[in-house]
């Protein structure tokens, strides 16, 4: 029996399985040196753990010698209130701005596209001297604040463009059986764009998660720091605690890895629905 | 009761006119049909009825209160769409109690209603389907009935049967025929297939530009259309036009020229005068291959439809004019032919320059 492959579709899966090692490559070489001895990180960074170089002291000094918990408490709480919010009122929006003509719908349009354009980072000083004379320095909101201006203008085009392809019929038939626009929202458009809604939320959480720019300058103490700062406290000028570095961040990858299974079947079906239509 | 009458209606979106001048009212239990071409502006007023859009000018009432600014629901209206515009990601049963549900319905009146419309429409075994595993016959039997729970006093139908094959679109229009008479419910229905409207309505609503061409019941639309626009478009294959000219005139009859023959009507030609340009109209189906006191039409034929009980033969005459005639299928006529078509005095529909039909003869219809 012969299997007909053709060369055109070799090609395509070598160039993804050599992207998906340099993707995942970082990640499992996390994984695997922080169950391993300082020695055997240095000696041989790419080797497995075995029976003479395993140990969890850098698990151990994480727990033991910081706030791990709390920072990631901190992380916790921010990603999901800011992701919650987005998801929410983006999706309120793209509803608006894609269903309803008014005054200013098009002007409101372009003034989300260009949130997408520029980087929020570039406003930095600004939203410092804004956090500082609001008093939310040091706190979770100054971060969830920034957070979701950062991710709404993506979400909201991500969210009206689908929110579009929903015939608008559908909507049309809901008024006539005398649904509320509420209603029209809450129990027709919304669990339709659940993909979308997937997608949506994995692009905005990894970025938040990940963060370290804002952290550090909007909430760099007072028990308000998030894991990626949590594990700064480890890299010294002179001496870095690599296992208890790598520990952390292997803790840190955790929930954004579960979410995303979670999410992961929604995610293929949110992009391609797009691309293909 | 539910009679709905329109008063002056106009809309337009932006600098464009999609509706003008529209007065129109419809009985109570009626099945008035909105039909013309795409464009027309017919699914514009329906959805203006429905109060899915706003009017520029005019009046809309529904069972003799003004519903201007009411929302659709409070105009107790239901509506069933082309696309069906089935909730996807719901179940049958939930498509169909969903608007109740908000309607403030109790749940056992709910679900008999749900039930007995399911019951009506052939719909019990599928109660826990979602749409997307329906056909589209089923589909659509699933927006009628959603439309049916609301008890509605107007039924309002957006080309239903559109998305159908040519078999199923039979069933369901005659589906849709028993609905009516079983509910006597007023329904309003909007197609661009005059066959659904002739087969349907009790009342025909010919729109064409935003503006009602004729108002009647189908026979009277077909005996005695008003105008050329109307002439041509109810009846299928539609309506020979040839241009004449009035060769005299008198009071008690005229003689008309047309494509080198001339044809006397009797009667009183009212308006027209000796020398007017006039058009010609005549049914194909109402052409016979002999007959006696008709007008003979001879030309070549072009090419020839067999559709077995009849043939359809479509013939130039040597002016240059195209013919249709409904021929009986024993004709052995063949393209390359020539033939002679017989035209009836008794068939003969007369429009002068703008088109208005001119009657002559006293029909008696």
């Amino acid at each position: 029996m012969s299997v007909n492959v053709r060369p055109s579709r070799i090609a395509v899966h070598i160039a993804l399985i050599l992207y998906a090692m340099l993707a995942v490559g970082p990640i499992v070489l996390i994984l695997i040196n922080a169950f391993k001895t300082r020695r055997a990180i240095f000696a041989d960074p790419l080797g497995f753990p075995d029976a003479r170089t395993f140990t969890t002291i850098g698990f151990d000094r994480v727990f033991a010698n910081s706030d791990f918990g709390l920072y990631f408490l901190n992380s916790l709480t921010v990603t999901v209130v800011s992701l919650g919010l987005i998801v929410l009122i983006g999706a309120m929006a793209a509803w608006a701005l894609t269903e309803y003509r008014f005054r200013g719908n098009t002007i409101l349009s372009l003034y989300l596209a260009i949130g997408i354009m520029v980087p929020i980072r570039l406003g930095s000083v600004s939203i410092l001297r804004m956090m500082v004379e609001l008093d939310l320095v040091n706190t979770l909101t100054a971060l969830i604040l920034v957070y979701v201006a950062q991710g709404l203008p993506l979400a909201i085009l991500i969210l009206g463009e689908f929110i579009q392809q929903i015939p608008k019929d559908l909507r049309d038939a809901a008024r006539c059986d005398g649904v509320s626009e509420y209603r029209i929202f809450g129990s027709i458009i919304l669990p339709l764009i659940r993909p979308a809604i997937a997608t949506v939320a994995v692009f905005t959480m990894v970025p938040i998660w990940n963060d370290l720019w804002f952290p550090l300058i909007l909430a760099p103490g007072g028990g308000k720091q998030t894991v990626t700062l949590g594990v700064q406290q480890f890299i010294g000028q002179y001496v870095t605690d690599w296992n208890a570095v790598l520990a952390s961040l292997t803790l840190a990858i955790a929930p954004v890895l579960v979410l995303y299974l979670l999410f992961s079947r929604y995610l293929v079906r949110g992009l391609t629905a797009g691309a293909v239509k | 009761m539910a009679e709905v009458s329109l008063h002056g209606i106009a809309k337009s979106f932006g600098a464009t006119e999609i509706l003008r001048d529209i007065d129109l009212s419809v009985e109570d239990g009626e099945f008035v049909v909105f039909v013309g071409p795409s464009g027309c502006g017919k699914s514009t007023l329906l959805r203006i009825i429905a109060g899915l859009e706003t009017v520029s000018a005019g009046e809309i009432r529904i069972g003799g209160r003004r519903v201007n600014e009411m929302q659709p629901a409070e105009r107790k209206i239901a509506m069933v769409f082309q696309s069906y515009a089935l909730y996807p990601h719901m179940s049958v049963y939930k498509n169909m109690a969903f608007g109740l549900k908000f309607a403030k319905t109790n749940k056992a009146e709910v679900d008999r209603r749900v039930r007995q419309a399911a019951d009506a429409l052939k719909l019990s075994a599928l109660l826990d389907r979602k749409p997307r595993e329906l056909s589209g016959g089923q589909r659509q039997r699933v927006a009628i009935g959603r439309a049916i729970v609301r008890e509605p006093s107007v039924f309002l139908f957006d080309e239903p049967l559109s998305n159908l094959d040519a078999a199923l679109r039979v069933n369901t229009r005659l589906e849709i025929a028993k609905l009516h008479r079983d509910l006597g419910a007023t329904m309003i229905y909007v197609t661009h297939d005059q066959v659904e409207a002739m087969t349907l309505a009790s009342k025909i609503v010919v729109l064409n530009q935003g503006r009602i061409e004729q108002v009647g019941a189908p026979l009277e639309l077909y005996r005695r259309p008003r105008n050329l626009f109307v002439a041509g478009f109810i009846g299928s294959p539609r309506m020979n036009f040839i241009k004449g000219q009035v060769r005299s005139a008198t009071e008690k009859d005229a003689v008309i020229a047309f494509a080198g023959s001339e044809a006397v009507i009797e009667g009183d030609p009212g308006r027209l005068k000796s020398g007017d340009d006039v058009t010609i109209g005549f049914r194909p189906e109402h052409m016979a291959s002999a007959g006696p006191g008709a007008t003979v039409l001879e030309g070549r034929v072009d090419a020839v439809e067999h559709l077995g009980e009849a043939s359809l033969v479509y013939m130039t005459l040597p002016t240059g004019e195209d013919l249709i005639v409904r021929a009986s299928g024993e004709d052995p006529v063949k393209s390359g032919d020539r033939f002679a078509a017989h035209v009836p005095v008794s068939a003969l529909h007369v429009f002068d320059e703008a088109g208005q039909s001119v009657r002559i003869r006293n029909e008696g219809l």
